[in-house]
């Protein structure tokens, strides 16, 4: 079992306002369950694998439940049916000490929305992990201020996360993760709440600290330029359901279907579009402009 | 009119039961409220050991801690004098020990009730009836069984004062504790904080402003309160007693809200 960082295997999350026992044998109970308006199918039959040192990258539109399936990796959310393998230990059958155990020992998670404590300083928040563990103070303030060196962020010590920008939020975020040199990193949408500009800093970023640390990430993203330019492979959601799986360039290049289609479609406009300016601009760089070229 | 034949009176059986635990409990609740009477003239003891313009200091050392302004600290720390210049002072200091006792009591049990609210559902949903009753129903009511349990005195006053200024404290606790941002708590629980830990680390921190809301809010209850369970006669002295209590009020409020936004973790 050694070869797979994250094993999944036919994962199901139901949201429901009644308890349910689900089966996902009883095609009848499946039925009820989509038509009913109490009850939410997230995560539909999923089953992947993710390899050590795999830059994984999982895709959809916001409601296609990749945020819910990171969850149930850590089990974040209750699990309804299926099981998660991660570092050959079977999350799904863990009782509340070694889920504890687990999550404070094999993996870290960066939120879109950080999830940093305001009453905290910047290495307190870094050191918090270490702190549950249970690590004396004067390591877990050394091993935090080396990953605020790692991030960048050495002089910011003891400030507040209010006084913080988006990005450096983030990289405290990132270095919150890193301190605790778990090898899986979970990454839920780290990037989307921040400008175009800092975003492609922060993913310049993370490939650097990838080089250094060869973890195996597990990425979260709506934004298919972000998974083309970190994924080592991607899997596409919609509904639920992983509808392909594959290197970024065989997704572009090959949309397993028209929702994938239309995901990639954009882009393929862009380049088109890019092309076309480009040769418009070429062209008209020939005469004299007076207008504004934008 | 209300049908004769449904009428049924339970005052009787009120009455019998209070004297049913007079006679047979009658020495528990007079060993409590000794125990209580002797908390009370300990903090009185060292409230009136303390010279009075060592008050003064202290108010005005608390005030610029919790506001930094010059003017209320000025203002804050003269309006005690006039408690003084009425001839008020050690019977302030006496409703002060009787506050400050009446307050760690409700705090000590508050607090942890409030934070077992927002942790039990199920709690929760049967006590706010409860502090629902408490909060409205007239003082006397229980005014009068608490001096026929507990004699007449300050103990009594002590026990209204808890009915009357528990609710609050108890109730902003839980509403701070729910209030805390879900992000925050999902991204300590992914690190493996435990119930306690999260509780510990997190939930109370943050819920703290709220928290200390709930003190401000349980010492104003319980100085109103003081001045219901003794009873002001003479209209003179009334009016000065009256202003002593108002001074009283505004400079614990003012030090003490002070303090809590000082402590609010959003304005760091």
């Amino acid at each position: 079992m050694a070869e797979n960082v994250i094993d999944v295997k036919e994962l199901w999350k139901v949201y429901s306002k009644k308890d349910i026992d689900l089966d996902v044998e009883d095609e009848e109970m499946i039925e009820s369950l989509d038509s009913s308006s109490d009850s939410v199918v997230a995560v539909r039959d999923v089953t992947f694998s993710v390899k050590p040192g795999e830059v994984f990258i999982v895709m959809g539109l916001s409601g296609s439940g990749k945020s819910t399936l990171i969850r149930c990796l850590l089990r974040l959310v209750d699990i309804s049916w299926g099981s998660v393998t991660i570092n050959g230990q079977e999350v799904t059958a863990m009782n509340k000490k070694e889920l504890t155990e687990f999550r404070r020992n094999q993996a870290a998670m960066v939120f879109q929305h950080y999830g940093l404590l305001p009453h905290r300083t910047v290495l307190e928040n870094v050191s918090f992990g270490l702190k549950l563990r249970g690590v004396p103070k004067k390591e877990r303030r050394e091993r935090a201020r080396e990953a605020l060196k790692i991030v960048g962020l050495e002089k910011w010590d003891d400030y507040y996360p209010a006084a913080l920008s988006g990005g450096m939020r983030q990289r405290v975020g990132i270095a919150r993760a890193l301190v605790v040199d778990t090898p899986l990193l979970l990454m839920d949408e780290p990037f989307s709440g921040l400008d175009p500009l800092i975003r492609r800093e922060m993913q310049d970023e993370l490939v650097r600290i990838q080089e250094e640390f060869h973890k195996t990430i597990f990425f979260v993203t709506h934004d298919l330029d972000e998974a083309m330019r970190l994924g080592d492979r991607m899997a596409v959601m919609r509904n639920g359901e992983i509808v392909q799986i594959g290197k970024p360039a065989e997704v572009f290049a090959d949309p397993a279907d028209d929702y994938v289609a239309r995901f990639v479609q954009d882009k393929r406009e862009e380049i088109r579009k890019t092309d076309e300016q480009m040769a418009a601009l070429v062209a008209q760089s020939e005469e004299v402009v007076s207008d504004d070229v934008s | 009119m209300f049908p004769e034949a449904f009428k049924y009176s339970v005052a009787k059986s009120v009455n019998h039961a209070i004297k049913w635990l007079l006679n047979t409990h009658g020495s528990a609740f007079d060993s409590f409220s000794s125990g209580i009477l002797g908390l009370l003239l300990w903090v009185q003891g060292i409230l009136v050991s303390i010279p009075w313009w060592a008050y003064i200091a202290f108010i005005a050392v608390m005030a610029w801690i919790a506001t930094r302004k010059i003017i209320p600290v000025i203002v804050l720390a003269v309006l005690p004098v006039f408690i003084g210049m009425f001839g008020l002072w050690h019977l302030a200091l006496e409703t002060l020990a009787l506050v400050i006792t009446s307050v760690v009591i409700a705090l000590a049990i508050g607090i942890p009730m409030g934070v077992l609210m927002a942790e039990a559902k199920y709690f929760a949903e049967f006590i706010k009836p409860v502090l629902d009753a408490m909060q409205t129903m007239p003082s006397f009511v229980y005014l009068i069984p608490a001096m026929m349990l507990f004699g007449l005195g300050k103990v009594p006053a002590v026990i209204a004062t808890l009915i009357y200024a528990l609710p609050p404290v108890m109730r902003l606790t839980c509403l701070g504790l729910q209030q805390v941002p879900k992000p925050v708590q999902e991204a300590a629980l992914a690190y493996g904080a435990t119930r306690w830990q999260l509780l510990k680390e997190v939930r109370i921190p943050l819920a703290m402003p709220s928290i200390l809301a709930g003190v401000n809010q349980t010492t104003m209850m319980a100085l109103a309160m003081v001045v219901i369970a003794s009873m002001i006669i003479d209209v003179g002295r009334g009016f000065e007693a009256g202003i002593s209590i108002v001074i009283m009020g505004i400079v614990i409020d003012r030090i003490t809200q002070g303090l809590a936004k000082r402590w609010d973790p959003n304005r760091k």
